[in-house]
C-alpha cells in the first residue's frame, strides 16, 4: 500500500528513495543540470566575481500567513547573495525530512520553492534529500546554498559604510516576525499581518542601476533592523543616528507590539534590505526603489556621523534620544 | 482594534506637546527631587522614548519594585525549576520567567534537559494545555500584580467549571500599595514622590492607594504609559512636591477610576486571599501576597505538591535589593555588563523584559 506520508525508507537510498527524487522532486524543479542526476553540477558563469552562500531554515510552523518555509528558504539565499551585490544564479536544496510527514505538506511547500525559484530568476541545480526519524527533527528543514556572481564595479561589504551616508529601509518592519509569531503554539490569533518573504535580487539590481557605489546593503532578518544596524555600526566603524518617527511599521504591527510588549525594530524581516548610499544620491536611490515592487514604502530612516563610532541612537518620536543595542536573546512576551 | 490601538498610542505622543510638557516640567521642578517610577513597564517606556535626556537635571528617576518577575524571592524561582523537574508535569508560565536563574538553574535550562515548560500567553492557555494533557498534571505559574490576578482568578473558575482535576496554580502573586508602604519605612531609601502604575490602578482603582497615602502623606500620581502621559505624571508630581502639598493625583483618567474594576476585583477575591509575602530585595511585606483561598485549594499547586521550600541566599554580588529599592543604579552594581548581561544573568533585573538593569543595558551606554 502506497503511503500518503514520509517513511524512514524514503532516505534509505533505495526504492522509495529512488521514487521521491524521481516522482516529487524531479518533475518540481526539472532542468538540464539537474536532470542529469549526477553528485554535483557543472554549469557556466558570466565574468566578474563569485559570491556564495549557504543557509539553514527551521522555521516553526513551517506554514505561515504569506509564506512558507519553501519560499523562505529560497528568497533567504537569494537574499544574501543580493546584499554581496550578486546576481543569484544557482541554488542547491538540502531537505531534511522527519518521518510522518505528509507528502500533501512536502509537495505544498515544494510549490513555493518553485515559484520563488521563478520569481528570482535562480536554477535549483543539484539536491539532496534525507529522512530522520519522527522526533529527530520538526516536520522539514531545508538548507539552500547559492551562487551567484558580482558585477565589476560593484563593491559592496558590511564594512563600507562612511560618514555622512544615509540609512535606508526599502519598507515596513516586523511584519515577517509578527506573522510567524502569531501561529506559534499558545498565541494563535488572526492578525491579518502576512510574512514579507520576497526574493530582493531585483530590487538590488534598481539601486545598482542609479547608485553602483552603494556602501552597504543588508537584509535585516533575525533580530531586526535594531541589530542589522548595530553589525554594520560597529563593522564600519560608524556611529548611526534613526529617527523614530520615520521608521515604517504597518498600525497592525505597531498594535501587537504594543500589546506584547516587543520592539519592532528587533523583529524578523524576510524580504526587506537596508542600504547604505552617499547622502547626495539618497533621493535618486529612493525614488528608484519606491518605482519596484519590494521597495513601495522605502524611506530614509537616518544617516551615520562620527560620533559614537559602533553605536546605534535613536531620536525618539517625542524629541528624547536613547540608544538601541542588539537584541540580546529572542524577545519574549511580558507578563502584565 | 489594531489600528485603533496605535492611533491611540501615536495621540500620546505628539512631539509639540511633549516638548512644552518638558518646559513646564522645568520650570516647576527648580530644587532636587527623587521620583520613583514603581512600575517596570514605566521603567522600560521611560528608556525607550528617550524621556530621561529630556528631564531637568533636578529630577531623579528611580526605579522602583513594579517588575513582577524581579521582586519574585529565590526560593519561589527555585520552587518553580523543582516543579518542573517533575515527570508528570507540565509548567506553563509566560516567558519573562524562562531565563531567570534560581539557585543552580532556570526554567530555559531545565527545559534543555528535557523538562516540559510551555510558553503561555494568556492563563486561559495554560487551561486547554490541561484539557489536552489529561494524563499530566499543568501547574502555571502565578507571577505578577493586580493586572494579571484576575486573568488567572478566572482561569481557576474555568478549571473548576470544566472539573480539571489536572490544572493548577503556583501563587506567587503580590500587590502593590503594600510595597509602596515597605519602601516608606525602608532605612535607606529617599522617595519624593511616586509615579504610579496605570495598569494596576486600572484594576485597583485611586482608592486602593488611600491608606498609604494618608499613612506617609507622600506626592503620588497614577500615570499611563504613553510618554505623555508619564511627562503629565511628573509634571503633577513634581509641582506638588515644590509646593510642598502632597496629593493622591491621577493622570491617567482616561483609564483609571476612583473604585477601579469592581468586576475585575470581585473576582480576583473570590479567589485569592492577602497573605504575607517575601519580595527578593524588599523581604517578608505583610498583607502584600496573594494566596489562593482555601474553597480552591485543589487548584493550589503549594498545596498539591507540598513544595519544600529551601532557604537559599540571593546571588552573590547582585545588587538586585538595591536595584528594586532605587538605593542604587545598575551601573553600581559591579557586575552589570561584566559577569552580568541578558544572555547570561545573574539577577533577574537583568532578564525580566521589565527589569531595571535589563532597560540600562539595552537602552544607555
Ligand atoms: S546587574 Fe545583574 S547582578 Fe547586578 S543587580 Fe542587576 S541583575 Fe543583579
Amino acid at each position: 500500500m502506497k503511503s500518503d506520508k514520509i517513511l524512514l525508507d524514503h532516505g534509505s537510498g533505495g526504492k522509495l528513495a529512488h521514487q521521491l527524487t524521481t516522482e516529487v522532486l524531479m518533475p518540481m524543479f526539472n532542468n538540464p543540470f539537474l536532470a542529469q542526476l549526477h553528485d554535483g553540477a557543472v554549469f557556466e558563469v558570466d565574468n566578474g566575481r563569485l559570491a556564495f552562500s549557504t543557509d539553514t531554515f527551521v522555521v516553526d510552523p513551517i506554514f505561515f500567513p504569506g509564506g512558507n518555509i519553501g519560499d523562505l528558504a529560497v528568497n533567504g539565499t537569494v537574499n544574501d547573495l543580493a546584499m554581496c551585490g550578486a546576481v543569484p544564479r544557482y541554488l542547491s536544496m538540502g531537505l531534511i525530512l522527519e518521518e510522518g510527514l505528509t507528502f500533501a505538506d512536502l509537495k505544498r511547500v515544494l510549490e513555493s520553492v518553485r515559484t520563488a525559484l521563478d520569481r528570482a530568476g535562480v536554477l535549483l541545480v543539484t539536491g539532496d534529500t534525507k529522512v530522520v526519524p519522527r522526533g529527530a527533527a520538526d516536520r522539514l528543514f531545508i538548507n539552500t546554498s547559492g551562487i551567484g556572481v558580482v558585477p565589476e564595479g560593484v563593491t559592496i561589504g558590511a564594512t563600507g559604510a562612511q560618514i555622512g551616508d544615509a540609512v535606508i529601509l526599502s519598507g515596513n518592519m516586523a511584519d515577517h516576525g509578527i506573522a510567524v509569531l502569531t501561529q506559534r503554539e499558545g498565541l494563535r490569533f488572526e492578525s491579518g499581518v502576512t510574512s514579507d518573504t520576497a526574493p530582493l535580487n531585483g530590487l538590488v539590481q534598481a539601486i545598482l542601476a542609479v547608485c553602483p557605489q552603494v556602501h552597504v546593503l543588508r537584509d535585516p532578518t533575525r533580530g531586526g533592523v535594531g541589530t542589522a544596524l548595530n553589525e554594520i555600526a560597529l563593522q564600519s566603524g560608524v556611529g548611526v543616528v534613526l529617527e523614530e518617527a520615520k521608521l515604517p511599521v504597518s498600525p497592525a504591527v505597531a498594535g501587537i507590539c504594543d500589546l506584547l510588549g516587543f520592539d519592532p525594530i528587533y523583529l524578523a524581516n524576510e524580504g526587506k534590505l537596508l542600504c547604505f548610499v552617499p547622502a547626495g544620491q539618497a533621493e535618486a536611490v529612493l525614488a528608484a526603489m519606491r518605482e519596484h515592487e519590494f521597495g513601495r514604502q522605502a524611506c530614509i530612516i537616518g544617516r551615520t556621523v562620527s560620533d559614537h563610532a559602533g553605536r546605534v541612537v535613536m531620536q525618539t518620536a517625542i524629541g528624547g534620544q536613547r540608544i538601541v543595542d542588539m537584541l540580546a536573546g529572542e524577545q519574549l512576551p511580558r507578563i502584565c | 482594534m489594531k489600528d485603533q490601538l496605535s492611533q491611540f498610542g501615536e495621540a500620546f505622543r505628539d512631539p509639540q506637546l511633549a516638548r512644552s510638557m518638558v518646559t513646564q516640567l522645568k520650570t516647576s521642578a527648580r530644587t532636587p527631587m527623587r521620583i520613583m517610577e514603581v512600575c517596570g513597564t514605566h521603567t522600560m517606556a521611560i528608556f525607550r522614548h528617550g524621556i530621561r535626556a529630556l528631564l531637568p537635571p533636578t529630577v531623579t528617576l528611580l526605579s522602583g519594585p513594579g517588575c513582577p518577575v524581579c521582586v519574585t524571592d529565590q526560593n519561589d524561582i527555585d520552587g518553580f525549576i523543582a516543579l518542573a523537574q517533575r515527570e508528570e508535569v507540565i509548567v506553563a508560565t509566560f516567558g519573562d520567567l524562562m531565563r531567570v536563574p534560581g539557585t543552580y538553574t532556570s526554567l530555559q535550562c531545565e527545559k534543555a534537559e528535557g523538562a516540559d515548560v510551555r510558553v503561555v500567553y494568556s492563563p486561559m492557555d495554560a487551561v486547554q494545555l490541561a484539557q489536552e494533557h489529561p494524563d499530566r498534571t499543568v501547574v502555571f505559574l502565578g507571577v505578577g500584580f493586580e493586572t494579571t490576578t484576575p486573568t488567572i482568578a478566572a482561569a481557576i473558575l474555568t478549571a473548576q467549571q470544566l472539573k480539571l482535576s489536572n490544572f493548577c496554580v503556583y501563587s506567587a502573586h503580590k500587590t502593590v500599595p503594600q510595597a509602596l508602604a515597605a519602601l516608606m519605612k525602608h532605612p535607606q531609601v529617599r522617595i519624593d514622590g511616586f509615579l504610579l502604575p496605570g495598569h494596576v490602578s486600572v484594576i485597583i482603582g485611586m482608592e486602593a492607594y488611600r491608606p498609604f497615602f494618608e499613612a506617609h502623606a507622600t506626592p503620588c500620581a497614577a500615570a499611563g504609559f504613553e510618554p505623555l502621559d508619564i511627562l503629565q505624571g511628573l509634571l503633577m508630581l513634581a509641582r506638588q512636591i515644590e509646593a510642598g502639598r502632597p496629593a493622591l493625583e491621577n493622570a491617567y483618567p482616561r483609564a483609571v477610576t476612583e473604585a477601579g474594576n469592581p468586576k475585575a476585583r470581585a473576582i480576583m477575591n473570590q479567589v485569592f486571599v492577602a497573605c504575607d509575602a517575601r519580595w527578593r530585595g524588599l523581604g517578608e511585606i505583610a498583607g502584600s501576597g496573594l494566596a489562593i483561598r482555601p474553597e480552591f485549594s485543589q487548584f493550589d499547586a503549594a498545596r498539591r505538591f507540598k513544595i519544600a521550600v529551601v532557604d537559599m541566599p540571593p546571588p552573590k554580588g547582585c545588587a538586585c535589593g538595591e536595584i528594586l529599592t532605587g538605593i542604587k543604579t545598575p551601573p553600581e552594581c559591579p557586575m552589570f555588563r561584566k559577569r552580568c548581561t541578558p544572555m547570561d544573568p545573574v539577577g533577574p533585573c537583568m532578564v525580566s523584559s521589565e527589569g531595571t538593569c535589563a532597560a540600562y543595558y539595552r537602552y544607555s551606554s
